[in-house]
């Protein structure tokens, strides 16, 4: 057990797939414009990511080594538009934003990265705890990213206001503050991860 | 079971299956969602015609109708009198593309209200149009009347969002696009209500 809880942790913080592996960061720098879009984002892609890892490791003997790019592709873009029409008719202020990045959640590197290396050549269980790690670990940092550059650059968290409107720094919901608080928000966790060592 | 060698035959059914079954499902769910989706668009623009064209006067019925390819919500009181139209319009100059809007106009032409059905501009810049600050100096003003729709920076009456004067100029250009149509096509309207 203590080994299946290592795979689910491992997406956390150890290999989080945006602060240590940098995988994604297309979606990462483009939806973190406030805490609860950076949040949706995150969960859209945890969904996808467990749905496509229990699915690619059901049919891992099925599918022949040649032709495996275009079935794991086939399975993730089936889900991600299961995820956009469900968002769109049950969410539809949350869809409104992030409408644009949800069909790429299909070329999002980390949920092929982790069909590829891990759901293709382990158990179900372990997969569909990969994907929910490795999932969390992506909302986690999104979120994180997504309050970080909120609070600085429209002075609130999660909608609620904090700071007067005048304190705001308009860069921060910029692409430009996204790149900045994403690189210093990487260097932290380095130092810490290597006090650890 | 052993891992499938990549012949031809193997390959083939593996792709035909996944991609049948992803099929399937995709249909399964999207008739699941269709109705959903079409009421949320339905709501969305109903709430729009109805904040535009909220005037004191009561409204009786409404009509719809296109013309020149824009859709207007015609306001009618019971004797049948043109009271004012919700014009859906856009401008495909926005900073980031298409801006969609919902431009309620009374029956002399004055802008009653515009609300924002779409946009897609930078946050914290263009996106500002949906502040009351930017969209509501439109309340009350009549093109007709020497209210000039173009940004100050232009010549016009229109104060622009700092910064973001694309955006404003694309917003301003939509709700004038909304107006010469009503002005346009204004007779038509005043006919169009005789129901009695």
């Amino acid at each position: 057990m203590s080994n299946h809880l290592k795979t689910f942790t491992k997406g956390l913080i150890k290999e989080n797939p945006i602060l240590v592996l940098l995988l994604g960061c297309c979606p990462t720098l483009a939806t973190t414009t406030s805490a609860i879009n950076g949040m949706s984002m995150g969960l859209a892609t945890t969904f996808v990511l467990i749905m496509s890892n229990l699915v690619i490791s059901l049919l891992k003997n099925f599918i022949p080594d040649k032709v495996r790019i275009p079935c794991f592709i086939v399975v993730i873009a089936s889900f991600v538009t299961i995820v956009q029409l469900a968002m769109q008719a049950y969410v539809p202020d949350i869809y409104e934003t992030l409408g644009l990045f949800i069909p790429l959640i299909v070329v999002n590197c980390i949920v092929l990265g982790r069909a590829e290396a891990f759901a293709s050549k382990n158990p179900v269980w372990p997969s569909i705890l990969d994907g929910a790690g490795m999932g969390l670990g992506f909302t986690l940092a999104l979120t994180v990213l997504g309050c970080i550059r909120e609070f600085l650059g429209s002075g609130s968290v999660f909608g609620l206001h904090i700071l007067p409107e005048t304190a705001n720094i308009l860069v921060f919901i910029l692409p430009p503050g996204a790149f900045i608080c994403l690189g210093f928000l990487i260097a932290i966790v380095n130092r810490f991860k290597k006090e650890n060592h | 079971m052993a891992k499938k060698e990549s012949s031809l035959k193997n390959m083939l059914i593996a792709l035909l299956v996944i991609t049948a079954i992803s099929g399937g499902l995709l249909g399964l769910v999207y008739g699941m969602t269709k109705d959903a989706i079409a009421e949320v668009d339905l709501k969305k623009n109903q709430a729009a015609i109805e904040a535009v064209l909220q005037c004191g006067t009561p409204i009786d019925h409404l009509e719809e109708t296109v013309v020149d390819e824009l859709p207007c919500n015609l306001a009618y009181d019971a004797q049948g009198n043109l009271l004012g139209a919700a014009v859906k319009t856009y401008s495909n100059a926005g900073f980031n593309g298409r801006i969609e809007l919902m431009v309620g106009i009374l029956a002399n032409g004055t802008i009653n209200a515009v609300s924002v059905l779409s946009q897609s501009e930078t946050p914290g810049l263009g996106a500002n149009m949906v502040n009351p600050k930017f969209k509501d100096q439109f309340n009350g003003k009549n093109p007709n009347a020497g209210y000039n729709l173009k940004v100050t920076k232009d010549g016009g009456d229109v104060d622009a969002i700092t910064a973001a004067t694309i955006s404003s100029r694309a917003f301003t250009g939509a709700v004038k696009l909304a107006c010469d149509t009503f002005e346009a096509h204004k007779s038509e309207f005043m006919k169009g209500g005789n129901v009695q």
